[in-house]
């Protein structure tokens, strides 16, 4: 049984424009609409997208800090979404969050050890303070930092320090899902293969499962099992980690990938490069039918038409029936 | 052997690394404050006059309220500040010591000031970070009643107040610590609206901690710069509030005095030579008021998130 079952997430924002009267319905902005994966125990889904596909706003509908407007989100067989405030707010310390800016996610007044401890505190106030301060010290040690900073403020801390902050505050609580939205991509490269290989070894050792946030292909696919390729809140494919990033059949996975440098000048220059052109159409008015269409390059008129696209191939599934598989390297 | 030593060495480095005191962002403004000559000059002089206030009483030769009758019509040449008659800052008008009625003016005008600034800080802030935090329409309905009372002509309700239930302490500071904090809860709200997205908060929201707890532990301490800078600056307002308001004769009652009443019976006997009876009273309010000043710029200065 998947520890997380997504089922058909919508989340929608409401937009005011400006200068209109209070008593005029708001604009429906559609950051998520209908989004479906699971999430078995252990394992890691990576969510990938260009900015604005919505991969953060999963991120927040899942941990609870933005509502659900539609959908299910079943944790442990447990409908998150149809929670109240108090039933959630018990159910938080299963489901904890790595934020995207290491510094802006650390309170500047409080110490590391206070940040790191504040989850204990919430959820255990009849904890002792030197159990508090052994579990602190523990976790702290256990991501790479020395105990002995728990006096410290996070504006002394690197980057990659900061991240392994937010990490420890995220996991003094033993949770059992963890969600990164973009742990690294505030990181420099170096630093980013010592946080994305801590996130390995910790979700190894503590038995978690893991939803991993990031733009960037090259990274998601070192650390996921399965990855999820969103565009403008939709699932355009998803399947095994292997399977869509050796041989990706959507053609905006195609240029994703096709985005990502090879670390080879030879191959890197003989490939060629579907480059996509325009922007990302506003979510306020996305494009009827398939979202992708403004932008596809195999796009054809009846992509216009509103209806289920979705194949399924095995394991995986692509939004787009003119799908053809290309090798990696070819796209 | 070496070895053992080298690692007894090492042993005693990690003992001390053990208990490595990080430098708060309070810490730092403490450093910035004390290094800015200006304020820390207000800040010598604000002690002075404290103590000027609290323990001046002591060398008064005379209680306030004691009339010494035989000075009576003779002010101008037998009541002039002298050290031999003890009256150091010589009479007023009535025949009391003008010391030790600074004294007690400038103690009273100063809770007046402190007084008022601590309402407007522990409601103002409070009330403005829970509208700020909460948002939408609770958010709507607070704002929109500070407006209201804000547009309330407050000097005149005090002067009614005050004319209707007689004028006591405990009006005045009513009607003070009343309009104090309509200002600061706006300016917490505002803080409070950036604050509110930024990530740490979203994370504590995450973490299950309870909007309360986020306000008090994660929204109001980080707001607390401005509003420290901004309550310097209305310790003076508050003064000079006060000092209007006992100016037009409404503010403390007799025998008790402030500042303002002295200036205001001072100033009444500019034209009869007895200048002493403004300008002692003058003096340390103006002091006063330029020290709050300093500090408050100072302390603006050092909390200065730019200069972080």
């Amino acid at each position: 049984m998947p520890i997380l079952s997504v089922k058909d997430l919508q989340v929608t924002f409401d937009v005011r424009s400006a200068g209109s009267w209070p008593w005029t319905p708001p604009r429906k902005l559609h950051a998520v609409g209908g989004l479906s994966f699971d999430l078995e125990p252990g394992q890691t889904v990576g969510l990938v997208g260009e900015s604005g596909s919505g991969k953060s706003t999963v991120a927040r509908a899942l941990v609870g800090t933005v509502p659900a407007s539609g959908g299910q989100i079943l944790f442990e067989g447990q409908d998150l979404a149809a929670m109240s405030p108090q039933e959630r707010r018990r159910h938080r310390k299963d489901v904890q969050m790595v934020f995207q800016d290491p510094l802006a996610a650390l309170n500047p007044r409080m110490t590391v050890g206070d940040i790191v401890a504040e989850p204990l505190v919430t959820h255990h106030p009849e904890t002792s303070r030197a159990e508090v301060k052994k579990r602190v010290g523990d976790i702290m040690e256990r991501v790479g930092l020395l105990p002995n900073l728990v006096n410290r403020y996070p504006h002394e801390f690197s980057g990659g320090q900061c991240q392994r902050i937010g990490i420890a505050r995220a996991l003094v609580m033993k949770p059992k899902l963890l969600i990164c939205d973009e742990p690294v991509s505030a990181l420099d490269v170096s630093v980013q293969a010592q946080v994305v290989n801590l996130l390995r070894d910790l979700q190894r050792d503590m038995g978690l499962s893991m939803i991993f946030i990031a733009h960037d292909l090259s990274v998601v696919k070192h650390i996921s099992d399965r990855i999820v390729v969103m565009y403008l809140g939709r699932i355009m494919e998803s399947g095994p980690a292997r399977e869509v990033t050796l041989r990706p059949r959507h053609p905006y996975t195609q240029a994703l990938i096709s985005s990502v440098p090879i670390p080879d000048p030879v191959l890197e220059k003989a490939r060629p490069r579907p480059i996509l052109e325009g922007e990302l159409p506003s979510p306020l008015s996305p494009p009827s039918g398939c979202v992708f269409r403004t932008r596809c390059p195999k796009a054809k008129p009846d992509c216009a038409e509103p209806k289920d696209r979705i194949q399924r191939e095995g394991e995986v599934q692509v939004a787009c029936p003119y799908q053809e598989v290309k090798d990696a390297l070819a796209v | 052997m070496k070895l053992a030593s080298g690692d007894a060495k090492l042993l005693d480095e990690t003992a001390q690394l053990a208990s490595i005191r990080g430098r708060s962002l309070w810490a730092d403004a403490r450093g910035r404050f004390l290094r800015n000559r200006a304020a820390l000059l207000g800040l010598i002089v604000l002690v002075l006059v404290a103590i000027f206030a609290l323990f001046g009483g002591y060398f008064a030769k005379y209680e306030p309220d004691y009339v010494d009758f035989s000075l009576m019509g003779a002010n101008a040449y037998r009541g002039v500040p002298s050290f031999e008659s003890g009256h150091y800052f010589g009479v007023d008008f009535d025949g009391r010591d003008l010391f030790a009625r600074t004294v007690q003016g400038t103690g009273i005008s100063m809770l007046v000031g402190v007084v008022g600034a601590l309402v407007a800080v522990v409601v103002g802030t409070l009330y403005g970070a829970t509208a700020g935090y909460i948002g939408g329409r609770v958010d709507n309905i607070m704002m929109r009643t500070v407006d209201i009372l804000m547009s309330i002509p407050f000097m005149f309700v005090l002067i009614l107040m005050l004319v209707i239930f007689g004028r006591s302490m405990f009006m005045l500071f009513l009607g003070i610590g009343l309009i104090s904090w309509l200002d600061m809860s706006r300016i917490a709200r505002g803080q409070t609206l950036s604050i509110k997205n930024k990530e740490f908060v979203e994370a504590a929201v995450a973490t299950g901690v309870r909007p309360f707890t986020i306000i008090l532990r994660h929204v109001v301490p980080n707001l607390l710069g401005i509003v420290i800078v901004y309550s310097t600056l209305l310790v003076p307002q508050m003064i000079i509030f006060e000092s209007f308001i006992s100016y037009l004769g409404l503010g403390i009652q007799e025998p008790q005095t402030s500042l303002g009443a002295l200036i205001n019976q001072g100033a009444e006997q500019m034209n009869n030579g007895t200048l002493w009876m403004l300008a002692f009273p003058l003096f340390f309010f103006l002091v006063t008021l330029f020290a709050f000043f300093f500090v408050g710029d100072g302390l603006r200065d050092a909390l200065d998130p730019k200069d972080r």
